[in-house]
């Protein structure tokens, strides 16, 4: 199963059409597919908490949207999360490389890992974790759930997920 | 001018625009002159109504016009990037550049000394930049407006701030009548 592919399917599938992305080397595969979809405007932000404004402006002007980020990024969202997304009420399906954990390579990594999961669950965030490559059958109904819940939810995507690093 | 005043000055340009007006003093100073639904007051999120007004943009046909701040724009520069490779032609971005922190007291911003916003968003990549004094902002807005080509419009203006009530409607009430008016 090609899983970058399997992704943007269920984005297409479920109407998401406007996907912002901050680069992870895991998430290189599913940008480079989102990037090729007609369905899908794809733009890119500079920094995670400008693309969930972005997200923002796009669901209240009739678009789903989505952002796909590093977990890295929670660090730099929380206020945008709490006063933005959440305080409105809007659904954001936050697609994040989980870096830190099993296979990782670079230990400054595992610094923002261990505080992931805490932080969402304190956010109230719903969560999920895909760690092998079947997880991603659940996609679909998490995408459903968000529309449905109007509420950002995380989708954590590990290095095990992704295959890991390869030669890196 | 301070801001309240050009916000008057502007008001009946700015009638049935979508607009997405800057956290705090800004969108209380909106609210109290001249509440509509098509004002989409931010609560909080400093640094995101430039942003929030450019994926509306994108997504839909109709005009959009941020009201921010010189103090916004600084703590989310990447903003300008975004804005000058992605531009679409019903967007305007109108910076009120006091040269401070309204909001919280007029503490000075960087703009106010060597830091030129204009020059920025041009370097940033941006195509319509038109820098004004707050007398001639109602002239540049409604010139923005009409050619529908994507403008950054920074307003040069003085620090102070009207004293307003705080805005007390629910947020999900504030997105919800906004989204009827977008799609109105
Ligand atoms: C992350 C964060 N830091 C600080 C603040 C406090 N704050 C609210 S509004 C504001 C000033 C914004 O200045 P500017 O965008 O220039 O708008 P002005 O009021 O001057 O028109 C500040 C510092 C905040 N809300 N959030
Ligand atoms: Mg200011």
């Amino acid at each position: 199963m090609n899983i970058d592919k399997k992704i943007v399917d269920d984005l297409v599938a479920n109407d998401v059409s406007f996907v912002t992305t901050v680069p992870c080397k895991q998430l290189a595969g599913v940008i480079e597919e989102v990037d090729q979809r007609p369905e899908i405007f794809h733009i890119p932000s500079n920094k995670e908490d400008e693309g969930m404004g972005l997200c923002a402006g796009a669901f209240m002007g009739g678009k789903r949207p989505a952002i796909i980020m590093q977990n890295t990024a929670i660090g730099v969202t929380i206020n945008t999360l709490a006063t933005l997304t959440q305080f409105y009420r809007m659904p954001l399906p936050m697609i994040i490389s989980y870096r830190g954990e099993l296979r990782e390579p670079v230990a400054c990594q595992v610094e923002m890992a261990v505080h992931t999961k805490a932080l969402l669950e304190q956010m109230l965030i719903p969560t999920y974790h895909f760690h092998w490559q079947k997880d991603v059958e659940e996609f679909d109904n998490i995408l459903k759930y968000t529309f449905m819940a109007n509420k950002p939810v995380a989708i954590l995507t590990d290095a095990n997920f992704w295959g890991g690093y390869g030669d890196q | 001018m301070i801001r309240s005043e050009i916000l008057k000055e502007i008001a009946p340009i700015l009638k049935d625009q979508l607009i997405v007006c800057n956290i705090g003093i800004p969108s209380q100073e909106l609210h109290a002159i001249m509440d509509q639904p098509s004002n989409f007051y931010m609560l909080g999120t400093m640094g995101l109504a430039s942003s929030i007004g450019l994926g509306l943009a994108l997504a839909q046909p109709k005009t959009v016009i941020s009201i921010d701040g010189d103090g916004s724009i600084l703590t989310n520069l990447g903003t300008l990037p975004t804005i000058g490779n992605n531009c679409p032609s019903n967007y305007i971005l109108m910076i009120i550049d006091n040269g401070s922190y309204g909001s919280t007291g007029d503490q000075p911003t960087y703009t106010g000394r060597k830091t030129d916003l204009a020059g920025m968003a041009r370097a940033a990549g941006c195509d319509n930049v038109v820098e004004v004094q707050d007398v001639d902002c109602g002239k540049a807005l409604q010139e923005a407006i009409d050619a529908q080509n994507g403008t950054v419009l920074v307003v040069k203006c003085d620090s102070g701030n009207a004293k307003m009530p705080v805005i007390t409607m629910d947020p999900v009430v504030i997105r919800h009548r906004f989204m009827e008016a977008v799609k109105a």
